[in-house]
């Protein structure tokens, strides 16, 4: 009996678990994944306070988002991505109730609707030339009338009505060469002034109503200019001559140009640096860097410059705020120590602060790079000021009253690249008190739950249930838990700052910004390149924290030096820092460690140099035990050439160092530059694991798969084709497939697809690989599958060759063996134009896959495998079908539910990861772009746990009722027995 | 040579697509001779219950030029331009969140100054006017079932109980059926067999022989 109830349940627990996982109930939302919204680093922003109601603040950022902030909480009330080509360079406010963008070069001019973000009008801006953009948004004083946008752009200025965004007229200065760089208007007449050339100064009157060329002036400076000229007030401005020593003030007064040079040396002694003009806009003043000094100078109105304060350490200088009428004040910024001293000063009263206060910032958001302020009347009627500052690191501050009212880690919308670390492991020794307290809660909790389930709940409990699961204080614990679910997630963003979050609720467990990745003189332009697992300590070495690599480059280019960082993956202390001697081509992670488990690590240089790290000589030991088993390739995409190479000999350097090596050249493949150019190549992740060797087909015919770790997939496109959809014909276009053996260069397998193009993205996984692309002659995106066999050991399917000891099962498997593969290829339609492709990984490799394609309407799609199965055929038989094998159609299936982000969009999808957890039916899946996403899918859904939703208080009731039950029955049975033996 | 290689393709499209000859929405750029001008329309029925939509709120809707090369978004009216695109095939995608679009390939013709010819992709159903309706609505969110006594029957509790139920009342009544002298003689097997009856197993079954 007990026996019987056993396998019974067993059974009814298979059968009940199939409905369970795959899709989201909408009560589920949050349970395993969170979503955080970001929007980058902000180049404009403009307080919108004025009104009563809502306080907000607009801002266009880097990452072509406009937004509008709550001012007090700094959430965001509306936002849009724009297109990735789509940057603004100009955002401003019309009408009082439009936001107005200027994207594009100054060709798309947009205006969405202030309290919504509802977009209003859109007007495309024609021009012939390209050349840089300006907004201008005359503010009407008679409030009845429409404001006029001036834009100018693409060469020609613009009038546009800000009503309903109609071009009222155009002005073409593309004939004049000019580079116009300012727009000044006066009631009735624009001015637009600017360069030819760097030293021919040209202003343009213009009748504002109807864009008539009034008058056209110029003047030829003595001399050639440096950098962006500068309006200090409505007819004066100011720039730098070529030599950076002299400054040039010009007057345009009733379209006169007049102009007075000065040098810089009459106006500060012993100024030894370059000086720069700073672009704040402030009345008859300006800014001007040398050194670390800011000098503040005036400009008189008989044009002569004053100095009239030198601020030292100074970090930003914001724009003029007209507080009130002829009053102007702005802010600026200094830097001592740990803190920093906001000062907001009256344009015209030099000697007073307005305002003076000292703030403690974190010192791991850097330097600040910007600031914005705004102003707010106090009870008691005197001004008081908020100060909106971006950071080195990318992170929005608010300050008011000395105070950080909200700071947003908008560093975090430009992730570079991704790793995962595990926590440290619980210590042991927890209180007994605390159990208790957990035990009642978990009771009270599972109560609360079979209340949920069984319908009783009354709207609190609902409450109380919901906030339950979201609490769920397990999954943001700081230590490693049974399931692998709790891990952290390290990204490195563009601002050079690494940061670590937790997988359960994606709080920033620690940040560092690298001083490695810092702007300095000496490194203009840093850039984050990669992020690797240094040392993943376990077994022999737990006591050590793990660590993490940080490698960056000084600017774009290969030749730029380079730069290592080690980070301590629990505490975010950096442990150790190389300025490298040698640049950074490619970094190759060796799956060998050394006894701290560090990995080891190659990195290639531009000059065909390969050096170790970590420089131990331990590691030595290990490489030259394994020197002759290092292989790796290199793709010279503009070139067409795919290289594979192995270690040769030390390097023949002046300079002995043991550490670097000589590499040579094993085979090289040359694609024909004029048919074929890569567009895409992909390779095996290394810490995939592969459960099954074999694969059973329907027949009972074993196939064996290809499984190699040096397999590169190449897609070429025609040369014709490598634009955009809509540049080439079907004729001219065609993709190229290969897959390669990485040791030996061998071509595994060509394929041509006819009529089509990229982009390609791709996906290799086991012996497969997946691949997305534009059919051009049906118009749509197709996405293939090729799956490569071993023939080789296809003859070892014969039990009895594996009884008399005749397989070649334990022969080595090598590289150098002649492989003898087989491919199944197939391909379907798919709707979506992809942005990422990316499979499931899981701990050991058993779950069965699922692809994860992050579509262009941003969201991450999950697909069965078996979907992309060659062997799918139009009619299955019998056999094929209870395999699992669905019948072929056409096109992939687009099954709403299994979105992984439901009903959310992780904005700018740049990229996906996966991370196996340790329950091998689960793995967490990071999505990045402007947003970050992490979940947890279950591809073959929970078979090995409970899922969340399991009801214990139910499971407890139903074993109470059971043992109740035996005892009724033993009862009615011993009266029974007596019964019987009465008779 | 070209010409008639493109007046093959022309036709070539007619034939693919096998529908009527389109002709809407045509705006030869004005100005600029480098390219067309695409207007379109996304409409989305109100009459849906949706939740995350609201009917008529579609500032969160975005069309997408060509895979992303460019992107713009929706007036209030649920109008879309796209400005300056080069004659040739292009494909117009529409992202809405519950809402699923086909993609639209668009055929603008420089021979007949930007004449645009749309299909939906998914369907090849040939537009006669360049309006964008989704094909279905998207529900990412498994609905729940409310609550009912079948679904507690039928969860594993439920079917352990009621398998119990079954068990000890349905049994005795399917025992009393039988033949009694049979039973007896099942009965008297099966002691001296000693395969131990389910009192047997219960504590103080022992003392009950």
């Amino acid at each position: 009996m007990a026996m019987a109830i056993r396998v019974f349940l067993l059974l009814l627990f298979f059968l009940s678990s199939t409905n369970i996982g795959f899709s989201l109930f909408e009560d589920q939302v949050g349970l395993m994944d969170w979503h955080q919204q970001y929007i980058g680093k902000v180049k404009h922003a403009l307080f919108h306070t004025q009104k009563t109601g809502r306080k907000r603040v607009l801002v266009s950022t880097e990452e072509s988002v406009v937004a509008s902030l709550d001012l007090r909480h700094g959430e965001i009330f509306w936002r849009h991505v724009l297109g990735t080509n789509d940057v603004v360079d100009g955002l401003d406010i019309a009408l009082g109730k439009y936001v107005i963008t200027l994207s594009s070069d100054g060709s798309i001019l947009r205006a969405w609707n202030l309290p919504d973000g509802q977009m209003v009008w859109e007007t495309s801006l024609q021009g012939s030339k390209t050349s840089k953009s300006i907004l201008y948004i005359s503010k009407n004083p008679k409030a009845d009338k429409d404001d006029l946008i001036l834009v100018f752009g693409k060469g020609s200025l613009h009038a546009v009505s800000g009503i309903d965004g109609e071009v009222l007229w155009r002005k073409d200065f593309a004939g004049e060469s000019i580079e116009v760089s300012h727009i000044i208007q006066s009631t009735d007449k624009i001015y637009a002034a600017g360069f030819v050339g760097s030293s021919k100064f040209y202003v343009y009157g213009l009748n504002a109503d109807t864009g008539k060329l009034l008058k056209d002036d110029h003047t030829i400076l003595p001399c050639d200019t440096f950098g962006e000229l500068l309006s200090v007030s409505g007819d004066k401005f100011v720039v730098l001559d070529k030599m950076r020593s002299k400054i040039l003030t010009i007057n345009i007064k009733n379209g006169e140009i007049s102009y007075k040079q000065k040098l810089i040396s009459d106006l500060i002694k012993d100024s030894s640096g370059q000086a720069v003009i700073l672009p704040s806009r402030l009345p008859e003043l300006f800014a001007l860097r040398i050194d670390s000094h800011v000098l503040t100078i005036k400009v008189t109105n008989e044009d002569d410059l004053v100095l009239v304060d030198k601020i030292n350490n100074a970090a930003a200088v914001s724009d003029a705020l007209s507080i009130s009428e002829g009053q102007h004040s702005f802010a600026f910024i200094q830097h001592e120590g740990s803190n920093i001293h906001l000062f907001v000063k009256d344009v015209n009263d030099w000697n007073g602060d307005l305002l003076k206060e000292s703030i403690i910032i974190d010192h791991q958001r850097g330097n600040i790079e910007k600031i914005f302020i705004n102003n707010y009347v106090r009870t008691d009627r005197s001004y008081g000021f908020r100060a909106l500052m971006v950071m080195e690191d990318h992170s929005l501050l608010l300050v008011q009253q000395g105070e950080i009212v909200w700071t947003r880690e908008d560093g975090l919308a430009s992730v570079v690249d991704v790793t995962t670390s595990e926590l440290p492991v619980e210590k042991e020794g927890v209180s007994v008190a605390k159990v208790e307290q957990n035990l009642f809660e978990w009771l009270k909790g599972h109560v609360l739950k079979l209340k949920g389930t069984l319908m009783i709940a009354s709207p609190e409990d609902v409450v109380a249930i919901q906030a339950l699961r979201l609490r769920s204080s397990e999954k943001s614990k700081m230590t490693r838990d049974h399931n692998g679910f709790r891990k952290l997630l390290i990204v490195l963003t563009r601002a050079g700052k690494v940061f670590a979050l937790h997988t359960g609720d994606g709080r920033v467990v620690w940040s560092i910004l690298l001083h490695t990745l810092r702007k300095t003189e000496v490194c203009e332009h840093p850039v984050g390149l990669n992020i690797y697992q240094w040392q993943v300590p376990h077994h022999h070495a737990l006591d050590e924290n793990p660590s993490i690599l940080v490698v960056g480059r000084c600017g774009p280019s290969l030749a730029a030096p380079a730069a290592l960082s080690f980070i301590d993956a629990y505490t975010g202390k950096e442990l150790n820092s190389l300025r490298l001697a040698h640049t950074i081509a490619q970094v190759i992670p060796l799956p060998y460690t050394d006894s701290t488990e560090q990995r080891l690590h190659l990195i290639i240089d531009i000059d065909r140099h390969a050096y170790l790290y970590p420089r131990t000589p331990e590691a030595i030991g290990i490489l030259q035990r394994e020197f002759s088993n290092v292989y790796w390739y290199s793709v010279e995409a503009d070139n067409g050439i795919v290289r594979g190479h192995a270690l040769k000999s030390n390097c023949i350097h002046k300079i002995v160092d043991e550490y670097c090596f000589d590499f040579r050249d094993l085979w090289s493949i040359v694609f024909p530059s004029e048919s074929e150019k890569i567009i895409a190549t992909v390779t095996r992740k290394s810490n995939e694991v592969v459960h099954t060797q074999a694969k059973v087909m329907t027949d009972y015919d074993v196939m064996y798969k290809y499984v190699s770790n040096n397999i590169l997939f190449v897609a070429n496109a025609a040369p014709k084709a490598t634009g955009e959809i809509g540049t080439a014909t079907p004729e001219e276009a065609w993709l190229v497939i290969y897959i390669i053996d990485t040791v030996t260069g061998r071509i595994l397998h060509r394929m041509t697809h006819h009529g089509c193009q990229g982009p390609v993205h791709a996906v290799f996984s086991e012996n497969w690989v997946v691949y997305h692309y534009f059919n051009l002659r049906a118009h749509r995106y197709e996405i293939s599958v090729i799956e490569v066999y071993d023939q080789s050991r296809a003859d070892n399917k014969d039990v009895w060759k594996f009884v008399l000891g005749k397989h070649n099962l334990t022969s080595p498997i090598s590289s150098y063996y002649r492989p003898e593969v087989t491919t199944k290829s197939q391909s379907y339609f798919f709707t979506h134009s992809v942005k990422a492709i990316e499979v499931t990984l899981t701990s050991k490799g058993i779950t069965s896959k699922q692809l994860l394609i992050g579509t262009i309407g941003d969201q991450v799609l999950a697909l069965d495998k078996r979907f992309l199965d060659p062997r799918r055929t139009l009619n299955p038989s019998q056999a094929e079908k209870e395999e699992g094998i669905i019948p072929l159609t056409d096109s992939l299936p687009i099954i709403s539910q299994s979105y992984i982000t439901h009903s959310l969009k992780v904005e700018g999808l740049r990229g996906i990861v996966t991370v196996p957890a340790k329950l091998e039916s689960t793995s967490l899946v990071f999505a990045y772009g402007v947003d970050l996403f992490l979940t947890q899918i279950a591809p073959s859904r929970t078979y090995d746990s409970l899922t969340e939703d399991f009801s214990y208080a139910l499971l407890l009731l139903t074993i109470v009722a059971l043992v109740a039950a035996i005892f009724v029955t033993w009862v009615l049975s011993e009266r029974k027995d007596l019964q019987e033996k009465w008779k | 040579m070209a010409s008639t290689r493109s007046l093959i393709l022309f036709l070539l499209i007619q034939l693919c697509f096998s529908v009527l000859p389109l002709s809407f929405a045509q705006s030869p750029a004005t100005g600029s001779t480098e390219g067309y001008t695409i207007y379109g329309r996304v409409k989305i029925p109100s009459v849906g219950t949706k939740e995350y939509i609201l009917p008529g709120k579609i500032s969160n809707v975005k069309v997408i030029l060509n895979g992303g090369q460019r992107v713009t978004f929706l007036r209030p009216d649920g109008y879309f331009s796209f400005h300056n695109v080069p004659a040739g095939t292009h494909l117009i995608e529409v992202a809405a969140i519950g809402y699923f679009f086909s993609p639209v390939r668009v055929d603008v013709s420089a021979r007949h100054h930007g004449k645009i010819q749309a299909a939906l992709t998914e369907n090849r159903r040939g537009l006669s006017e360049f309006v964008l309706e989704p094909l279905r609505d998207e529900q990412y969110y498994e609905v729940r079932e409310p609550f009912s006594i079948m679904s507690v029957v039928k969860s594993p509790m439920g079917l352990m109980v009621g398998f119990m139920l079954i068990v000890v009342f349905l049994m005795p009544k399917l025992m009393e059926n039988m033949d009694p002298e049979e039973m007896r003689r099942a009965q008297e097997e099966m002691r001296n067999q000693g395969v131990p009856s389910l009192a047997s197993l219960l504590p103080g079954a022992a003392r009950s022989n």
